[in-house]
């Protein structure tokens, strides 16, 4: 094989290598979503179901903070009815969160949910959430916002407190639109 | 490879004397066409350090208004552009195209090939670099400013970012396309283009570690330039990759980028390493101590490098475990690293040694680069790092293993091969004087900031509480003189280039080994076009 043909391939192989680390690049995203889903990492692994039949009531007592947050996108006011409760595990309950509409428009508006320690994510199970849909309020109407959940018996042991928490955006919020601020 | 002899098909016939030197007369021919190492070498260089002036005359923007506490000269928004604007210079326009800089200079006469292996695509890596650099410049003059959410480009901040933030990312691709290319060529040229008898494990150390380098490059640049695309898109194309409000993830972002990012940092620093390794036995008068060691700690660093980079984001919420394993394995490069430094004080140990001017800028980057690297240590506890996250302590760390480190690196090398590049001595009195004010005014710029960090002082803010404005003022007046210190280097480089009268002899330095330093300096235009003879004393290996 002469000079130039070892070069062209030497060019070939490391192109390749190239067009590969940038689709890696790409695919890190599926890859760590997965990754989040399967081990809870990131506490968004929250478990959904139609109905209680998963729960199996338990006299163990876990005690979950609700945390309320509102991106500044969003003129809303928003908390939690209760701030921290205790819950039988496998004991279907729900909690209440208040949002008010303070600005001067009807405005359609989303929530995000996340849950510490991210290992609880995958034993919280719910049933029903104003989180699954988007929430209309017109202008200073106020709304109560019910999350219908349970927890799984089989939470580890040295879980005791779990905090689950919500950000509230602008329906179809974009980061790069500056125009609210 | 050993038996078979490479005739690299080049147009010039040789007659067995030194007829290399056809340069084209044509400004244009020579200098935006050419497709000659030493000349491509040159154009790298020279662009490099106009980039150090514009990202270290940002960096005076950055000092000046931090002299005392409260806003005087700019406005907060103008100074974290300024922060931005610093770091994607020094990092992509400075630091980086030195160093390709070098390799096209010194790899093929190093190596004994006649230029490198694809030398037309030479010419491409480096004429996108002052497009993609006017195109990141620009945005500073557009309405809607240049980027200012870090270097790191973190989304949902970056995302705030006009429109200018297209230029932004197009220039990251463009410097991308750049590094890859010049890396397949310093890939190809090590690969292909080695004289007989240049086995691997006996190439010279700065030839090893920017072959591990350009690996470093071709496989994160890629994931850079896919990071900054998916930024693009949630930006311009809504998609969601990182806006939490549609599903993304802004803390993914966080670990493509330093997927990249740590290896990057030893893109800056493994050819620093080479030079080091290249100087300190010349002015020892002794062979390198572990040479092998060195190559198999370079390549320990290098994969390393791909599984520590959540050090960077101890404090977005990681599991406990997951924060004890990025600390350990951080702390394990600890090792390789340290096996280098004792290889290079072993170098030194009991030799004769003499301090020329590049002797004193690589035994000052063995001494500060290794302050550099404890802070690091230090930032890698992550009990200690949720204290030290975004201080002025992490600004303190990379500072010194990039000023002292990569940059002495750069200007060690500078003065070493000038003589070679230009075939004239530099000033030894004035390059003398450049390390000394160099070397004090450093540490008057940097050592502040380590108690700055440590008293909670964030980093890339334009105000402060009084309580911090003692080290800052030092700080600052220790930074002005840093900046003002590198107009030397440049006089000292103009007056060795045009004005000396000192030719310098083909060795150059008493104690040089080396392939490059059998050829005249400075050499032929074309040189080796027919491969040398490599004996055992042109080598600087140890055995
Ligand atoms: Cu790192």
């Amino acid at each position: 094989m002469n000079l130039q043909e070892k070069n062209r391939k030497v060019t070939r192989r490391l192109v390749l290598v190239a067009v590969g680390m940038f689709g890696f690049g790409f695919a890190l995203w599926p890859l760590y979503t997965v990754l989040c889903e399967v081990t809870g990492l990131g506490g968004r692994a929250i478990q959904v179901s139609e109905d209680n039949t998963g729960a199996v009531a338990s006299d163990r007592i876990v005690s979950i903070r609700f945390d309320a947050s509102v991106n500044s996108s969003l003129p809303w006011e928003f908390k939690a009815k209760e701030k921290v409760s205790e819950f039988n595990l496998g004991v279907p309950s729900t909690a209440y969160y208040v949002a008010k509409n303070v600005g001067n428009d009807a405005i359609i508006g989303q929530a995000t949910y996340n849950v510490t320690p991210p290992e609880a994510s995958l034993y919280f199970v719910k049933t029903e959430c104003f989180c699954f849909t988007e929430q209309l309020l017109q202008a200073d109407e106020s709304q109560e916002m019910p999350v219908y959940f349970y927890i799984k018996p089989d939470l580890p042991e040295h879980i005791k407190d779990i905090t689950l928490s919500y950000t509230f955006y602008r329906h179809g919020y974009d980061p790069s639109d500056r125009s609210h601020l | 490879m050993s038996t078979e002899v490479i005739h690299p098909d080049t147009h010039h016939v040789d007659d067995g004397h030194d007829h290399g030197d056809h340069k084209p007369s044509n400004f244009l021919d020579r200098w935006l066409f050419t497709t000659n190492h030493k000349d491509i070498g040159t154009l790298y260089l020279i662009f490099s350090l106009t980039m150090f002036f514009i990202g270290g005359s940002m960096a005076m923007v950055i000092r000046a208004e931090l002299f005392m506490p409260g806003l005087q000269l700019v406005e907060p928004d103008f100074f974290n552009q300024m922060t931005t604007m610093h770091a994607l210079i020094m990092v992509f326009g400075a630091v980086m195209p030195a160093w390709v800089g070098f390799a096209n200079w010194l790899i093929p006469m190093m190596i004994g090939a006649p230029d490198m292996a694809l030398p037309r695509m030479n010419n491409w890596s480096f004429w996108i670099l002052p497009f993609a650099f006017t195109m990141l410049l620009s945005t500073l003059f557009m309405d809607s400013g240049g980027p200012a959410a870090g270097w790191t480009l973190y989304p949902p901040l970056v995302l705030q970012t006009g429109t200018s933030f297209a230029f932004v990312v197009f220039a990251v691709h463009m410097m991308g396309v750049s590094s890859i290319m010049g890396s397949i060529n310093i890939i190809a040229t090590i690969f292909n283009m080695r004289a007989p008898g240049m086995r691997l494990l006996r190439m010279p150390m700065f030839v090893w570690t920017w072959l591990i380098t350009a690996f470093l490059l071709i496989a994160v640049m890629p994931v850079l330039a896919g990071a900054v695309t998916m930024l693009l898109t949630d930006h311009f194309f809504s998609t969601n990759f990182f806006n939490a409000a549609g599903g993304g993830d802004p803390v993914m972002f966080q670990h493509i980028f330093w997927f990249f990012g740590h290896p990057e940092v030893y893109i800056m620093i493994l050819p620093a390493f080479g030079v080091i390794s290249e100087i300190l036995p010349t002015f020892s008068r002794k062979p390198l101590f572990g040479y092998g060691s060195m190559v198999y700690a370079t390549a320990t660093i290098a994969f390393l490098s791909f599984i520590v980079w959540a050090h960077h984001m101890f404090t977005v919420g990681m599991p406990l475990q997951g924060e004890l394993y990025f600390m350990y394995a951080t702390m394990l490069i600890s090792v390789p690293t340290g096996v280098k430094v004792f290889n290079w004080v072993s170098t030194m140990w009991q030799g004769s040694m003499t301090f020329e001017t590049p002797m004193l800028f690589a035994i000052g980057f063995v001494v500060l680069f290794t302050i550099g690297g404890l802070s690091g240590l230090m930032l890698a506890i992550t009990a200690a790092d949720f204290q030290y996250h975004d201080t002025y302590f992490v600004v303190a760390h990379f500072h010194y293993v990039l000023v002292p480190g990569s940059v002495f690196a750069l200007m060690a090398a500078t003065y070493y091969w000038l003589p070679k590049f230009t075939g004239n001595m530099y000033s030894e009195k004035w390059g003398k004087i450049h390390f000394w004010s160099s070397a004090i005014f450093v540490n008057v710029l940097f050592f502040p900031q380590h108690y700055l960090g440590l008293a909670g002082m964030p980093r890339r803010i334009p105000d402060y509480s009084p309580q911090f404005a003692d080290f800052n003022m030092i700080s600052s007046l220790g930074g002005f003189a840093f900046g003002a210190t590198q107009l030397i280097f440049v006089g000292v480089v103009l007056h060795c280039a045009y004005r000396s009268k000192v030719k310098a002899t083909p060795e150059v330095w008493e104690g040089s080994r080396g392939l490059e330093w059998t050829l005249d300096s400075p050499p032929a235009y074309h040189s080796f076009n027919t491969p040398p003879v490599v004996t055992h004393n042109a080598l600087s290996r140890a055995d």
